[in-house]
């Protein structure tokens, strides 16, 4: 026996989740998606993917051994996970120094700024994503035509998204029936044949890690099933009352990051509300706010302005929306 | 199969002891006995230095209503009237008698009979209990006579009796109900007649299906007591998350299980009534779990209180050479001892020894706002609020969030994936919210 015992409070038991676990579970449930992304852009996706990893990782090292000076925390996870997830936001031939330049604003401004891991208001990997798009509008709107390895990488063949297809045609005052069949195939979409950002194409391998995450108690149901909901019925309603003009809930489902946002972007624990209420409004507010600018704004996508909006009102949420307490109204059974 | 429906956790269930028989522990060479050893005012010491004294004597009388008497576990000489740390690591005022032989009062029936007739009254059990020093031998050692006098306006139309021990490791009730269900069953029906009910219902969680079948099989010669298994899931055992899931009432918040017609007592405590009753024997002694990974012969022991703990564990083959914490209680909500020289109190139910590695924290991170404190928690309370709360001193506003509806189970704490001690801050902040309430309170 030790000469003197530990005395502590109570628990004296701990559970075995760790924060490393949770990201780690993340990237895990991010795999598949890395795996299509390679599958339909080869090396450009290897590429992007490498150096936004790479550079948040140095950005966090940087930041905390000079700046914050404190013990290094880059082995947590989490700046993995916005490196991967900022790759997925972009085309995989983007130029290096871009994708450098949004790791560093995704990790310095967006996140170390407000004090690191568990402070920032908005999303890392999105505000990177916004950044880039809104500085460098035409390589950020370039899509490789999915060819695996045989994309290149500087001289990829290019083409419009599904989404910027239809919006532009539709501008242009053609007609939708005419569009639809210019855009793959719900099945070819479902599968992440088509133009797009990088971990955004393949429904299928985003669905795989959807379940992952539930399985692993790393999310809850209440965001991804309430952007989807409130996505899917928007869009009904609109292609109900008028389907010349309006593309069909599935489109709109599989076409863009809605999965890749609702599943892996919303659920960023850091940025979204804490109660279940609160986030099923915050989900519902994600999928409505992206019709909204996907129908009527000047972006052919809203996922990411969406999130970044409904980031806004999380702490108002948090203020407000209050899970409901146990006694606090009397029920006599 | 039942359960309460908010929050709770899995913890693992570690109860190394459950196939293992009460044994009676050796009477000690000296007791300490404390005259707080439940909630309410400490009783005022009654015998004198050198006074001599008998096993069910009274050394310490009740005072006022929420209180309770104290015995002597023993019989001895008084060698002094002095203070003694406690479980919690305060100093309290105890009675320290030294053995010799083992005289008990001749009032006590000391027989292997089993009396089921039940002779006394409403009233003359209520006395009895507090005649008795009965107190809820859950863990919280309310005095029982206090939850048994219902309130004039209330009523109680159902007794539960909280067999679920969702604490890990511990197992003494689970061997007193296999052990001595006839005896509790007769505690309950006592319990029943104080209360005047005619229903009372027993919840064990179904980790312990022996227990189930044996109290289900003797309960059918007992009218009006029903045994009911409940899914398992931590913390069951705690007294508003057993209503919900029996009988699905809901206690507001701030009030007390009588307000939605019920009592709740425990398996334990139901066997100390049974005693106290019908062989006019007090509280001084009770069944304490012994447990550990690395303990060479954990048990379950009957001990007469104010054996000092080492007493215990040398009794269990010693203190292992990897232990780095020794806890009283479960793992859960117990207190961790500072010495082993404490001495068992009526709301003991165990001792439990940590190997050194699994008795320190690991680093607290930062909070990732993962909600899963919400979810753990069983009140739906938001426990990283409440200690950011707390530790910034915002107590109004931590009131305003229910601060003190928290029952401090630490399932917050045991869940978080940064490590955050969100219970102890928790504790603090409704330690300091119910100082103002009293503060406010006292200034009207």
């Amino acid at each position: 026996m030790a000469n003197l015992l530990n005395v502590s409070p109570s628990p004296h038991a701990h559970g075995k989740e760790t924060t490393q676990k949770l990201m780690f579970g993340v990237v895990l449930a991010l795999l598949p998606s890395l795996f299509t992304s390679i599958f339909y852009f080869g090396w450009g996706a290897v590429i992007a993917t490498t150096v936004s990893v790479a550079s948040c990782l140095l950005f966090e090292y940087l930041i905390q051994r000079f700046i914050f000076r404190k013990p290094i925390t880059i082995t947590d996870g989490s700046a993995l996970v916005t490196g991967l997830l900022l790759a997925f936001n972009v085309p995989s031939n983007l130029p290096v120094f871009i994708i450098v330049t949004g790791a560093f604003v995704s990790i310095a401004v967006a996140k170390m700024t407000f004090g690191g891991l568990g402070n920032n208001p908005f999303n890392p990997a999105l505000v990177g994503r916004v950044f880039m798009l809104i500085s460098f509008p035409v390589q950020m709107t370039s899509w490789p035509v999915p060819k695996g390895f045989a994309t290149g990488y500087i001289d990829a063949v290019t083409g419009a998204t599904p989404l910027a297809i239809i919006k532009e045609g539709l501008k242009n005052g053609e007609h939708l029936q005419q569009l639809i069949a210019q855009v793959p195939t719900p099945a070819q979409m479902f599968l992440g044949n088509m133009g797009g950002s990088m971990g955004e194409v393949a429904a299928v391998a985003l669905l795989i890690g959807f379940i992952w995450l539930l399985y692993k108690k790393i999310i809850t149901w209440h965001i991804p099933v309430s952007v989807i909901g409130s996505l899917l019925i928007f869009t009904a309603v609109l292609w109900l009352v008028n389907p010349e003009k309006n593309a069909s809930p599935l489109f709109h489902l599989l076409a863009g990051g809605v999965l890749l946002g609702a599943i892996f972007m919303a659920t960023d624990y850091v940025t979204s509300p804490m109660s279940p209420l609160a986030m099923i409004i915050y989900g519902c507010g994600i999928g409505i706010l992206t019709v909204i600018i996907r129908v009527w704004g000047a972006y052919p996508e809203g996922v990411s302005f969406a999130i970044l909006i409904m980031n806004a009102f999380v702490p108002l949420m948090n203020s407000y929306i209050k899970p409901k307490r146990f006694g606090e109204e009397v029920k006599n059974g | 199969m039942k359960t309460f429906p908010l929050g709770g956790i899995h913890p693992p269930q570690n109860k190394l002891t459950s196939a293992i028989r009460i044994a009676y522990l050796p009477v000690p060479s000296a007791v300490a006995i404390h005259v707080s050893q439940h909630i309410g005012a400490p009783a005022t010491v009654i015998v004198n230095k050198d006074e001599k004294v008998k096993a069910g004597q009274v050394i310490a009388q009740s005072k006022g209503f929420v209180s309770s008497n104290i015995h002597s576990s023993v019989s001895g000489k008084v060698t002094k009237i002095d203070s003694v740390i406690d479980t919690s690591g305060y100093r309290q005022t105890a009675v320290f008698i030294t053995v010799e032989g083992d005289e008990w009062m001749d009032t006590i029936d000391r027989s292997s009979e089993i009396i089921a007739e039940v002779k006394l009254s409403s009233e003359e059990i209520i006395k009895k209990c507090l005649e008795s020093g009965i107190v809820g031998l859950g863990g919280a050692t309310f005095p029982s006579h206090v939850k048994l006098s219902v309130p004039a306006g209330k009523k109680c139309d159902v007794l539960l009796i909280n067999g679920v021990e969702c604490e890990p490791f511990l197992t003494s009730d689970h061997r007193l109900m296999l052990e001595r269900g006839e005896e509790i069953l007769i505690g309950v029906s006592i319990l029943m007649k104080a209360l005047k009910v005619e229903r009372a219902m027993i919840g064990i969680e179904n980790n312990k299906p022996d227990a189930v079948s044996h109290m289900t099989k003797l309960a059918t010669a007992f009218h009006g007591i029903t045994v009911h298994p409940l899914k398992v899931k931590y913390p069951q055992g705690a007294e508003k998350q057993l209503i919900k899931a029996l009988i699905n009432r809901e206690v507001p918040s701030g009030k007390l299980p009588i307000d939605v017609n019920t009592v709740v007592h425990n398996v334990g405590t139901a066997f100390a009534v049974y005693e106290a009753v019908q062989k006019n024997k007090p509280l001084f002694e009770r069944v304490v779990t012994i447990t550990g990974k690395s303990v060479t012969n954990a048990g379950n022991y009957i001990v007469r209180i104010g054996t000092p703990v080492k007493d215990l564990i040398a009794a269990a083959g010693g203190v292992p050479e990897d232990t780095g914490k020794i806890v009283s209680g479960g793992p859960m909500m117990g207190k961790a001892l500072a010495s082993t020289e404490v001495p068992v109190s009526k709301g003991t139910s165990g001792i439990i020894l940590f190997p050194a590695v699994d008795s320190l924290r690991k680093e607290s991170m930062p909070c990732i706002r993962c909600s899963k404190c919400i979810q753990a928690c069983p009140m739906n309370l938001e426990p990283y609020l409440l200690m950011a709360l707390s530790e910034r001193d915002l107590f109004e506003r931590a009131e305003k969030e229910k601060i003190t509806d928290c029952m401090e189970c630490g399932s917050c704490s045991y869940t978080c994936p940064a490590n955050r001690p969100l219970l102890d801050y928790i504790r603090m902040g409704k330690a300091t919210v119910i100082k103002k309430a009293r503060e406010r309170v006292s200034k009207q």
